[in-house]
């Protein structure tokens, strides 16, 4: 088997026994991006001298003895929304465009200290505001299931990179649900973990209260050993959870679900699903049954209005973390003839340096934070917050976890709602309840869509700091499934 | 009747600084109206004795240790600013003419 088609534990393996060094393994990945790279769009940079710098200084720890993870050598695409002070970060935005940060992201300096080798920087809709990567500045990236399609968003580039081979982890970040959605149209692992289970330290701000960093992989057991290289407790995040990282690794290694109490989300189904969707879905809950998990139906009233709420909160947010883009620190600054004022400055260097959607963004999240409004928007989608939290207590008191379509339809064409903002919402219909409430959530693959052949995710949803679950039931459905299908699902996909 | 109309939208893209065009003006007038429709059905839920949550997590003021550590170098600090002067950020006049 090629390099490129190892799994993260099986490289880190070869390289830990010596069979393979960290370079070979980095230039196999960096051929293969100049390979499909054309075609997909992945990554918004690669810099193969900076990348084969950080092997050569992998295979030289190991040759002085130094003891090493598990992860140690193996490359990774990193979303370009974490700074690096090797790469440039733009966050997809002209207004950042060849950005050099002065300091590593917190996720960032641990995959350093992990001995994870950085291919580059990853595609995603601006800001990471998008389902689609549609809205990046810099292009869409493809979905190698089918290149005319979305790779989901916002990050897109990561789960088109993992799922393309061209790196067999990538980071991503999830706000409403940018990491599981993705990973549903593509065919591959992703997970939400904890909000502050991952530092948001150097991770460039959308939504504060919900921005959650977590991992890409093409299996269960690497996205758990990525999972716990960058995870745990970190000073400089406020709103960093100080306790252990929950045992990720033990949980997917294991994938035992007799005797579990499984929960289908009743509000997640029926008007607006794709019949495919539903069909891999009723599957998996077979799948699980023959596990023997016990599988309930609960019912989450407030979930329904999760996607309103959630359309006030983020852009709200994002209204305010965008004041930093500001033309006078860092980044794009139009207009400074010396005529003008800073304040004309700023306006004109915004308006040409964002894009539509974030503009659309920050203007909806001015209306709801202005007064007058404050409280039948902001403030009533926060009571709705709390509801959709305690939806969340009450069915984990009846559940261990609970499942649902992580999303409604299959990869939609490149195009077809990239004007049409309320339909690209929709995306992210089953996904934002567990950012609301800040608990952990995981996709894997459950197959392909009868009408279309492309793949379909199942969400696992656990409670806050009950990540392993979501390994754990997540194991189960891979390990049941790829007896089914006689390897991964991945290994259906077109060659590129 | 538009939940919100393009005179608002204008004043909004004032507030937070962005200096829109007509055009631009007039598409986001016609999605946000769109938008806003949609979103105000949180407005429907009935949550009046229900507490407003900012947050996920039950966390409060978190400190850290009041110690001394190695903060940005300046030449960091500045290494990408737009203008640089005299070792500072140097910015387009921030107040009205003189007198």
């Amino acid at each position: 088997m090629s390099l490129i088609h190892r799994s993260a534990a099986e490289l880190g393996a070869l390289i830990a026994s010596g069979e393979v060094s960290a370079v070979e393994v980095a230039q196999a990945h960096l051929d293969r991006i100049a390979a499909v790279e054309p075609q997909v769009n992945a990554f918004l940079h690669v810099d193969p001298e900076v990348t084969l710098e950080q092997a050569r200084a992998v295979d030289a720890r190991r040759a002085a003895g130094e003891e090493l993870g598990p992860l140690a050598g193996v490359p990774i695409a990193h979303k370009d929304v974490f700074t690096t002070v090797d790469m440039p970060t733009t966050a997809g935005s002209k207004i950042l465009e060849n950005w050099r940060p002065p300091y590593d992201a917190t996720v960032t300096r641990r995959l350093r200290e992990a001995g994870l080798v950085i291919l580059g920087k990853t595609n995603l809709d601006e800001f990471a505001m998008g389902s689609s990567t549609e809205n990046s500045a810099y292009g869409p990236t493809r979905n190698p299931w089918d290149l005319s399609r979305i790779p989901g968003g916002s990050s897109g580039g990561s789960s088109a990179a993992v799922a393309a081979y061209e790196a067999p982890l990538s980071t991503g970040t999830d706000t409403g649900g940018s990491i599981r959605q993705p990973a549903a149209v593509t065919g591959i692992v992703g997970m939400k973990p904890t909000y502050g289970g991952s530092s948001r330290y150097g991770l460039i701000a959308f939504a504060s209260s919900l921005d959650t960093p977590g991992p890409f992989a093409r299996n269960v057991l690497d996205a758990a050993l990525l999972h716990e290289a960058f995870s745990g407790h970190d000073a400089l995040d406020s709103t960093s959870v100080d306790a252990p990282v929950p045992a990720v690794v033990e949980a997917a290694r294991s994938g035992d679900v007799a005797g579990l109490r499984i929960g289908v989300v009743k509000e997640f189904g029926g008007d607006g699903y794709q019949p495919g969707v539903l069909a891999r879905f009723h599957e998996s809950v077979e799948v699980l049954e023959s596990l023997g998990a016990k599988v309930v139906e609960v019912s989450c009233p407030s979930f329904t209005t999760a996607l309103p709420a959630y359309y006030l909160i983020a852009p709200s947010e994002c209204s305010s973390n965008l004041a930093r883009f500001d033309a006078m620190r860092y980044g794009l600054r139009v207009g400074d003839d010396g005529t003008r004022s800073a304040e004309e400055v700023m306006a004109l260097t915004r308006a040409q340096g964002f894009g539509p959607e974030v503009k659309r963004r920050i203007i909806l999240g001015t209306y709801a934070l202005s007064s007058g409004y404050y409280d039948a928007y902001y403030g009533q989608a926060q009571k709705v917050r709390t509801l959709i939290a305690r939806d969340f207590e009450a069915a984990f008191q009846q559940v261990d976890v609970l499942i649902s379509p992580t999303t409604p339809t299959t990869a939609f064409p490149i195009g077809e709602r990239a004007d049409d903002p309320m339909a690209m919402y929709l995306a992210d219909l089953c996904t934002i309840p567990t950012n609301l409430a800040g608990n952990a959530a995981i996709s894997v693959p459950c197959g392909l869509a009868d009408e279309d052949g492309l793949p379909v995710g199942l969400q696992i949803m656990a409670p806050v700091l009950g990540d392993d679950r979501c390994y754990r039931v997540g194991a189960a459905v891979e390990r049941a499934f790829q007896d089914r299908w006689g390897g991964s699902l991945l290994s259906k996909a077109p060659e590129l | 009747m538009s939940a919100i109309t393009r005179d608002e939208v204008a004043h909004l893209a004032r507030l937070a600084r962005l200096a829109l065009a007509d055009e631009e003006l007039d598409h986001f007038a016609a999605q946000l109206d769109v938008i806003i429709g949609a979103v105000a059905r949180v407005a429907e839920v009935a949550a009046d004795d229900i507490p407003p949550s900012s947050h996920a997590l039950p966390l409060t003021n978190v400190y850290r240790p009041d110690e001394v550590r190695p903060g940005l170098a300046p030449e960091a600090a500045l290494s990408g600013a737009p203008a640089v002067e005299d070792g500072r950020f140097r910015v387009p006049r921030i107040l009205g003419e003189e007198a």
